[in-house]
């Protein structure tokens, strides 16, 4: 345990506690109650105002990025801890402020990403009593967050600090909150550091790899002839990227990534296979419900991945590498277990296995890959919406950071671009938070500064959030906002149409001029309306270096296929339908997509 | 929180709910965190008792699961709560279960003897007499309780209480072993290569 004789606010140990932990990037918004974290920034002058006598006066080096919506400031904290594989840190204030973070902070939790929010809450004396602005945010985000505290002593602080940073960033990571109410935060204490967190109640780890699960898991690898492995989000949070590469290499077994593990796999690798479920790839769906194996790794059966739970995968046993003990067996029983952290297992388990042909299972899967063609771009005047993605793709090569909102757009940017950079895609998976890819791409530029951040919008989730370009125009960031402008909700549409009798009630959307709104804000806008227009469109935007919002004005009514109908299984996906198409190969070396 | 149906099952032999004990942190919002879990996932939780342990500062609870409820996720779900320092399912363990009730029954000069009767039976005590009125109170399983309220009955019972079951393993061992400490986590490095 570490301290000093000096006296610390309750915001400063705030500070020390983020210096400690490594943190200089904040989102935030401030209002009453959590103004003496403001105090401190800085450029909080804390020299001028009188100070406490004792009190160490310190100004901290930590740049904070005010927001237009806490929402965003959850967002952007989450893409950002994304992206660095750090916590991020996110505030608001007492009552309202507290309460817009919680769809930011639900996102975070239902996708496992470190987020560390600190609220400010009203006094202590008004706690309980309806004081203005006064929201128990504690108990609102107790389903979803990993941990929460109300910190109501100032001594408390650093020690609520240091717990809610280790319970973000290890075992499962998730989003922690603390609520620190105003007096609090003005007390004066010493600042007291723990060497090493003690947590009775909190056990992320195993020790070590069971011997005896590894052996049967080696086995079954070893027997198996039609064998996958599903690469989840736990592969990119434990960067286990060599070691599920190499599990894939050495034992010779395609790879299927989940929509949060796209990018844990090189995506032109010539064992990927793209992604499996809802709107996955159909030959991944027939695959999954033909194999004799199935490797989970990070990943927990989620019901957009095997369809019909029932029907899941019939023929497979399952291996399953998981941190979380609560999703070994919920969805599917494994037949064998490695429970811990992604990279550790795998490391273990590549020890055990060696290379097989498998010929008949690869020469069956490109077979069925050249019947069934999934992502093809049929050839029309018309801009469709995958060519628009492709194009992105084409012209970045795929050096860029994705990030995306909810809908079709979202699956489309899963399936026409290719991510060969570890860990560069960035989308909203569990929540499936409309709204996410412009707050998002701001927290994935914070964190990458000198790299190209490309957000692919919905127009609906756009409009969501689109107050965060004064932010952009604020700072410069220099994001590439594509927006694939249906003038419609795409995927409820898409659903009215196949499932609500065509019924298009309150999908069809009253867009402004996206680029007379990117003008208002200070910010480069363009539009595509033409096909032809798309490549150069995309081409001044990457030569431009400030923030642009594109307006591509996309086919209305383009469906997203392949599809799993709700509530069906996996090998009843219908994929692209055929009639509308010129089949294209797709080429097995570098899965790209030949455009008509 | 019906635990007298539960038991009307349980006494077939077929289908018996699960017990589960906790060793939880004694700070506020514990029992929120915990009840909002079972809300969220649809546990269905038909009793629950809850007091300090031996252990300054840890609160042993025990609770008891309906029997259609995955116990195996009711434990794992609630372990994941940092507050949750231990759980067990103790449901096919060797266990001693007891529980308490108060029955408040209408007594007159009439009934009050043969109410007393029953109650000796049972090894019942009386805790109060009125002369309308007298208050039982009986210690054990849920089917000496049942049987009980179920022969009282016939008296008019005014008001009753249970408590819900406190279950504790037999023999020297504790339920919730001290656990050595987790390791410290080695946090992976922000290093992004294939």
């Amino acid at each position: 345990m570490t301290t000093d004789d000096k006296l610390y606010t309750g915001a400063q140990m705030v500070m020390e506690s983020f210096l400690r932990e490594g943190v200089d990037t904040i989102f935030g918004l401030p209002g009453g109650a959590n103004l003496p974290l403001y105090d401190v920034l800085e450029n909080g002058g804390v020299g001028i105002r009188p100070v406490p006598e004792g009190v160490v006066p310190k100004e901290y080096p930590i740049r904070h990025y005010l927001v237009k919506h806490e929402q965003c400031a959850a967002h952007a904290a989450d893409a950002y801890a994304r992206v660095t594989g750090e916590a991020g840190v996110c505030y608001g204030t007492s009552g309202p402020g507290a309460t817009n973070l919680v769809t930011g902070i639900a996102n975070a939790f239902m996708d496992s990403v470190p987020l560390v929010c600190v609220t400010g809450q009203v006094i202590s004396a008004l706690i309980g009593r309806d004081g203005f602005q006064e929201a128990d945010i504690q108990g609102i985000t107790i389903p979803i967050t990993k941990h929460n505290e109300l910190v109501r002593n100032v001594n408390e602080i650093p020690r609520a600090m240091q717990e809610a940073f280790y319970i973000a960033t290890t075992g499962r990571p998730g989003p922690v909150l603390v609520d620190i109410p105003r007096d609090v935060l003005q007390h004066t204490g010493k600042f007291y550091w723990q060497d090493k967190v003690q947590l009775r109640g909190y056990k992320p780890y195993t020790n070590g790899v069971d011997r005896e699960e590894v052996a049967k898991a080696a086995e079954l690898i070893e027997q198996a002839e039609r064998p996958i492995i599903l690469s989840g989000h736990g592969v990119i949070i434990s960067h286990a990227f060599a070691e599920v590469r190499e599990l894939a290499e050495k034992a010779n077994i395609p790879v299927i990534t989940t929509l949060l593990g796209i990018s844990g796999f090189p995506g032109t690798h010539p064992l990927y296979l793209g992604m499996p479920g809802m709107h996955g790839m159909y030959w991944n769906n027939i695959a999954i419900s033909e194999a004799d194996l199935l490797i989970g790794v990070g990943m927990r059966f989620d019901d957009r991945v095997t369809g019909r739970l029932k029907d899941f995968a019939p023929k497979a046993k399952i291996v399953h590498l998981e941190i979380d003990p609560a999703e070994i067996g919920k969805n599917v029983k494994p037949d064998a277990t490695l429970r811990g952290d992604a990279k550790t297992s795998l490391r273990e388990l590549n020890k055990h296995i060696s290379h097989k042909p498998r010929e008949r299972w690869f020469s069956w899967l490109d077979e069925m890959r050249r019947k069934h063609p999934s992502i093809v771009i049929r050839k029309t005047e018309e801009v469709l919406p995958q060519y628009v993605i492709q194009q992105i793709y084409e012209a970045t090569k795929g050096d860029c950071y994705v990030v995306t909102g909810v809908g079709q757009h979202q699956m489309w940017a899963a399936q026409y671009f290719w991510y060969d950079r570890p860990n560069s895609f960035v989308t909203s998976g569990g929540l499936g938070t409309m709204g996410f890819e412009v707050p998002a791409a701001m927290g994935a530029q914070v964190a990458a500064p000198n790299d190209t951040v490309w957000s692919i919008c919905g127009d609906g989730g756009f409009m969501m959030t689109l107050q965060e370009l004064a932010t952009i125009a604020e700072y410069n960031w220099p994001i590439k906002f594509a927006i694939v402008n249906n003038k419609v909700l795409g995927m409820v549409r898409q659903w009215q149409e196949l499932f609500y009798t065509n019924n298009l009630v309150a999908t069809p959307l009253k867009n402004p001029d996206f680029v007379k709104l990117a003008e208002a804000f200070g910010i480069l806008g363009l539009r595509a309306e033409k096909k032809l227009d798309v490549k150069p469109v995309i081409e001044t935007a990457m030569s431009h270096p400030g923030p642009v919002v594109i307006d591509f004005q996309v086919k209305y009514d383009e469906n997203c296929y392949p599809m799993v109908p709700p509530g069906a299984s996996l090998d009843e996906t219908i994929d692209q339908p055929a009639y509308a198409f010129e089949p294209k190969r797709v080429s097995d070396e570098r899965r790209k997509v030949e455009v008509g | 929180m019906n635990s007298s149906s539960a038991q009307a099952r349980s006494s077939f032999g077929k289908i018996r709910p699960h017990t589960i004990i906790a060793l939880v942190e004694d700070r506020p919002g514990v029992l929120n965190r915990i009840a909002s879990k079972w809300r969220q996932r649809g546990f269905n939780i038909e009793s629950l008792a809850v007091g300090h342990s031996e252990k300054p500062g840890l609160s042993r609870m025990t609770f008891v699961v309906d029997a259609d409820t995955n116990a195996e996720q009711v434990v794992r779900q609630l372990d994941k709560l940092i507050d949750v320092v231990h759980i067990r399912d103790v449901s096919h363990e060797d266990i001693v279960s007891r529980e308490l009730a108060m029955v408040k029954v209408k007594a007159d000069r009439e009934t009050r003897s043969h109410i007393i009767d029953i109650a000796e039976v049972f090894k019942a005590e009386i805790v109060d007499v009125e002369p309308d009125s007298i208050i039982i109170e009986a210690t054990g399983d849920e089917n000496h309780i049942d049987s009980l309220v179920n022969l009282l009955r016939d008296y008019e019972i005014i008001e009753l209480v249970r408590t819900g079951r406190v279950a504790m393993l037999r023999g020297p061992e504790v339920s919730h072993p001290h656990e050595e400490d987790a390791e410290q986590f080695e946090r992976a490095p922000g290093i992004h290569t294939w």
